[in-house]
């Protein structure tokens, strides 16, 4: 470790004990561990994933010692400070005090991963021209050790100028103590050397900031003569005289490009570094990279991305089958439990047929959506999606993207809120909207239910070889949410987003084995955000809807007007007769009346054209809304819904529920943008209107179009 | 000879970068700078993008950007 300073006491820590608070920034590169350290010394749950630019939001945490509290906060990986996507800008702004509302670091914790030095140290280089006290965590030393990479840390330290360096591992612990404490006098270090890669550089920007004074430092001197911030540029050229910067630029760079020159300089010094102070250097890591180059190979690498992806939605259906069907039969037996005790009234209506009804058809799915996040936790964690970007950019630069775009995509099959979030990662602003316009065609998490619901009562559970014909139906809409995206994205870079070819520069990780506490963590909060939805949105939806349906009462005397006739039937009949009317006169089959026409031509009837309508803040509040509707109006509670479906009838006898009309609603949900998170989060991210407005409208109308075209075909064929 | 003309398994030292391309830039940034040792891992369906490894990491380059790089074959191991 670093030599330590003689121990004096500050006078203000004296007798008191100080929580002072000091700040620290963590930086790094994508994947060198650093939000996993982060957690380690926070003990706060945050995402952190195998791929490039996880890390999209600030994270800000506190680790609490014995004697104080230090405020640590996550950044997203960059690089180097020359970033060019929203993500790295994102991290740069904060680093160099840029980004307004936070403050600039007042130390730098940089992480470095045992295994990736050599790209490590290139950050950590330009870092030091901040002239922050700095400490470096040398993470994943374990696995260094392990794939034969000896590196003499204090012979490192040496060559960066003094610098302490802690090497960690945080999966076994080791090393975190001393990090710890390490950490508890990052202040009192003294600011970094002037850093050996390229001192003609560093030494110019230093006279030249002295010289411009205090707005100058040596930091922003670097990035103008590197011209990577462009109103530095011209306000250096104001101050120095265009001549005098362009004679300075050519005495450091010569004629090369500014940050090219920057490289060669920094890495042939890296590389000398590395070979004195590390024993062995791979050319490249044995850990998994015998799979890795398996499953590279053009085809083998393909065909395994979609029988993963087939696996997936197998499991999806028939895994998750005995738990929905305990699901099912526990609400069932409240909601004929609540109505033994209260009686048939207003209440027990609420409790059984709204609440429990209506969470409990949503909630039935919280199996499905477990696997499938189980499944998307594993593949991100393991790197293998990232290996599929690699392996999809030929696809996608045929529709105009790059294989950045993947990622994105693929983590829409989970959530479309989080993977717009995610495009961040994307350099040019064009092709990043083209894949936010893509990226909620993917069939999300919230699509399942309305699926599976309409998949288990509509599709016959055909064995189709090893698999069956329900499990193709769901991998087809899968498909289709792919194609839909996919077209959209060609549409858009071809006319409105036409822009110059997208780059595709990508460092790819190592496999590695998913840690089980990181996956089991992600998955809790992705099954408890899920619960949340249900209790809050679904649970007020489902209310509102009983109110619409339940209000206002019939006339007793009117009804009896109305079923005169039929005083001799059955009692139970009697009283399916009194629902039906009932739902049918209330404010909500009023609605349903006024907006039906709108949907006749798709084959909907009121009930199902009111409980899409209710859908469009959140598209899974369909089905809590059907529960409802069809729970309101039925004769049985033990009738499952999707029985409840099979039976509708239009007034004049005929299905409601045919083939035609079922595919057209799926084809409308595969389409159909029904959710005000993802546009509030394309509003956010877009910053304008326009973008979630085009998609909204965009959506619903290619959804409604595919189901008109496909059940007025549909029918004409079938009659 | 040029980055894109190595085959998988190809070994081989840049000796000259033309950065007139952003993406080359960025791959430079990245770490490849003339001099090193380069090891071409895999090649996707067609042929592109390239996976490249040098330092015990690994980048993806496009064919259009692996053509800036000039290099010469140090072995070949099949």
């Amino acid at each position: 470790m670093a030599d330590k300073p003689e121990v004096t006491i500050p006078v203000n820590k004296i007798g008191i004990r100080q929580k002072a608070k000091a700040t620290i920034t963590l930086i790094g590169n994508p994947n060198a561990g650093k939000s996993t350290l982060f957690n380690r010394l926070t003990g706060l749950r945050q995402t952190t994933a195998n791929y490039p630019g996880v890390t999209v939001e600030k994270h800000q945490g506190t680790l609490q010692l014995p004697d104080q509290a230090l405020s640590l906060i996550d950044l997203p990986g960059i690089y180097s400070l020359d970033g060019d996507s929203a993500d790295e800008r994102i991290a740069v702004d904060v680093i160099l005090g840029r980004m307004s509302g936070t403050e600039k670091p007042s130390s730098l914790l940089v992480v470095i991963d045992a295994t990736h030095i050599y790209r490590g140290l290139y950050l950590l280089e330009q870092l030091l021209e901040l002239q922050l006290p700095t400490m470096v965590a040398l993470t994943m030393i374990d696995a260094a050790t392990a794939t034969g990479i000896n590196i003499d840390v204090r012979a490192l330290e040496k060559k960066l100028g003094g610098i302490p360096i802690y090497p960690v591992s945080s999966i076994s612990g080791h090393g975190l103590d001393e990090l710890k404490q390490g950490l508890t006098e990052i202040t009192q270090l003294k600011p970094p050397l002037i850093p050996a890669s390229w001192p003609e550089l560093s030494e110019t920007a230093e006279q030249l900031s002295q010289q411009l004074g205090a707005n100058w430092q040596r930091i922003d001197v670097i990035q103008a003569l590197l011209q990577t911030q462009e109103t530095l540029v011209d306000q250096l050229d104001k101050q120095l005289g265009s001549e005098i910067v362009a004679d300075i630029r050519h005495r450091l760079f010569e004629d090369a490009h500014p940050v090219a020159a920057e490289t060669r300089q920094r890495y042939r010094w890296i590389k000398s570094v590395i070979a004195g102070v590390q024993e062995q250097v791979p050319l490249y890591l044995k850990l998994g990279v015998r799979l890795a180059r398996w499953t590279n190979r053009p085809w083998p690498a393909t065909l395994l991305f979609f029988v993963v992806l087939l696996l997936v939605f197998q499991a999806v259906f028939s895994w998750a089958i005995p738990l929905m069907d305990a699901i099912d039969d526990a609400s069932g037996a409240l909601a004929t439990w609540i109505v033994a005790q209260l009686g048939h009234n207003a209440l027990s209506s609420f409790l059984a047929d709204g609440v429990v009804a209506g969470v409990g058809s949503v909630i039935i799915f919280l199996p499905q959506i477990l696997i499938l996040f189980l499944f998307i936790i594993i593949l991100e964690d393991s790197g293998y999606l990232a290996r599929t970007s690699f392996l999809m950019d030929r696809v996608m630069r045929s529709v105009g993207l790059s294989g950045q775009s993947v990622i994105p995509m693929l983590s829409s099959f989970a959530c479309a809120v989080p993977s717009i979030m995610a495009t961040r990662v994307i350099p040019s602003r064009k092709d990043r909207i083209a894949t936010m316009m893509a990226a909620p065609f993917m069939t999300c998490s919230a699509r399942l239910p309305i699926y599976a619901l309409l998949i288990a009562a509509f599709v016959p559970d055909r064995p189709m070889g090893w698999l069956n014909l329900q499990g193709i139906v769901l991998f087809g809409l899968y498909v289709l949410g792919i194609l839909g995206g996919l077209g959209t994205a060609l549409l858009l870079k071809s006319s409105a987003l036409k822009g110059p070819k997208p780059r595709f520069v990508l460092a790819l990780p190592e496999f590695r084995r998913p840690n089980l506490q990181t996956v089991a963590i992600k998955l809790l909060e992705r099954g408890s955000i899920f619960i949340k939805r249900a209790g809050t949105i679904i649970f007020a939806a489902a209310m509102v809807v009983w109110v619409l349906a339940y209000f206002p009462r019939m006339d007793n005397v009117e009804f009896r007007a109305t079923v005169v006739q039929s005083e001799l039937s059955e009692p139970s009949q009697m009283e399916n007769l009194q629902s039906a009317a009932q739902l049918s006169q209330s404010w909500l089959g009023r609605i349903g009346k006024v907006i039906e026409p709108v949907f006749v031509p798709l084959g909907w009837d009121w009930r199902v054209s009111s409980a899409v309508v209710a859908g469009f803040p959140a598209r899974e509040v369909v089905v809590a809304v059907m529960g409802t509707i069809y729970a309101v109006g039925s004769e049985a509670d033990d009738q499952s819904l999707a029985e409840k479906l099979n039976a509708a009838r239009w007034p004049d006898g005929r299905t409601i529920f045919t083939l035609p009309m079922v595919l057209g609603l799926l084809i409308f949900y595969a389409w159909c943008l029904q959710c005000a998170a993802t546009l509030a989060t394309i509003r956010r991210e877009t910053n304008s209107w326009r973008w979630p407005i085009f998609a909204w409208t965009y959506m619903t109308s290619i959804g409604y179009i595919g189901a008109l075209v496909v059940f007025q075909t549909g029918s004409l064929v079938s009659t | 000879m040029t980055l894109a003309d190595l085959v998988p398994g190809d070994i081989a030292k840049l000796e000259s970068i033309d950065t007139s391309d952003p993406g080359v830039i960025r791959l430079m940034i990245l770490g490849m700078v003339e001099d090193i040792i380069v090891h071409l891992q895999n090649r996707a369906i067609g042929g592109d993008p390239l996976e490249v490894g040098f330092f015990g990491s690994s980048v993806s380059v496009r064919k259009e950007q692996a053509r800036h790089f000039k290099v010469t074959r140090m072995t070949k191991s099949g």
